[in-house]
């Protein structure tokens, strides 16, 4: 029988924004103060609305970049001809109110009960919710062996950079710079492809958590390129986004 | 339009449906398949919101806003069993 669960409703509530952090020239962070907040889980989002003043209401959905019990927090990518993104990234000032609702999903989620080791694979700004999970990680004292695959344009669209360049503790990040490679730049520059997850992921015996985030074109080509290495599909969590759907 | 997944109607299932749906079994009508609503390719501005099976690419879901009022069409989905 179904247990008697009380189920929380979904309502829309202002979170004050307590801090904005610049992470690369297009990308900020958006730190909430939400009054109401029943906790999340790593890889959980969360919807965005903004109305207008003749009452036109945009929503998008987010990722959500803090690991659970720190303060919530997105990141978001300015979209030249985006809604939603131009108002998060450039008008919003600390102490401005915002409309949220969350946490939301239950899909795209890790939390060390899940066990590993935890492979996250990153295209752009993907890598919001593997930075929840491998905060997560940290913060829970967890001692899996993570790895991250983080595709970007160029070093300067590396999200997180400090904090990933200064990961240390089991986990391992590798780079890859699709369109542009600083002087001297000896890691890997091109799209992710067959032969680099061959080389990146842990064969598939060692029985992976594999999570794929990034747009579409991206996810498919890994998500399947890991099925052929051999991963179950079941241990293969993918999310995608699109150039207007958010994130 | 590009394709996402199901994990971008998670706020939009939730609102509906009252519990977390992306994690919930559905079963194509079509083909068969059995996938979570994560797996499934959705068309957010279709016009509507369209959940499509990745086997076989049938409708499974629709949802369109009628002045405020969600109106779902499941009748591509044979079952859809929400995770314990």
């Amino acid at each position: 029988m179904a247990r008697a669960a009380v189920q929380r409703r979904l309502t829309w509530q202002v979170a004050t924004v307590d801090e904005l952090v610049d992470e690369t020239a297009r990308v900020k962070t958006i730190v909430l103060d939400v009054p109401d907040w029943p906790g999340h889980r790593a890889g959980q989002h969360l919807d965005i609305r903004l109305t207008a003043e003749d009452g036109y209401r945009a929503e998008r959905e987010y990722s959500i970049a803090a690991a659970p019990g720190e303060r919530v927090a997105i990141t978001v990518e300015r979209l030249e001809d985006g809604e939603v993104s131009p108002y998060l990234t450039e008008e919003l000032r600390e102490g401005d109110g915002l409309e949220l609702r969350g946490p939301i999903g239950g899909h795209f989620v890790w939390g060390p009960e899940n066990g590993g080791p935890l492979l996250l694979i990153a295209g752009g700004s993907g890598v919001v919710p593997l930075r929840a999970m491998l905060r997560h990680r940290k913060r829970t004292g967890n001692d899996l062996p993570a790895r991250l695959l983080y595709s970007s344009r160029s070093l300067d669209d590396v999200i997180y950079r400090d904090e990933l360049d200064a990961a240390s503790d089991g986990i391992e990040v590798i780079y890859t710079l699709t369109r542009e490679q600083p002087p001297g730049w000896t890691g890997h520059a091109r799209r992710v492809d067959a032969d680099l997850l061959n080389e990146v992921a842990w064969p598939s015996d060692e029985n992976a958590r594999a999570f794929v985030c990034g747009p579409t074109s991206f996810v498919e080509t890994v998500a399947d390129g890991l099925v052929e290495l051999g991963y179950p599909p079941a241990r293969v969590k993918t999310e995608r986004f699109g150039a207007t759907g958010g994130k | 339009m590009e394709a996402l997944d199901g994990n971008a109607i998670g706020g939009l299932m939730l609102e509906i449906f009252g519990v977390e749906m992306t994690t919930a079994t559905g079963v194509c009508a079509g083909c068969g398949a059995v996938a979570v609503l994560a797996q499934t390719v959705v068309y957010l501005e279709a016009p509507g919101t369209v959940a499509r099976c990745r086997s076989c690419d049938a409708v499974l879901m629709v949802v369109v806003d009628v002045r405020g009022t969600k109106c779902v069409d499941l009748g591509g989905l044979a079952s859809l069993e929400p995770a314990a």
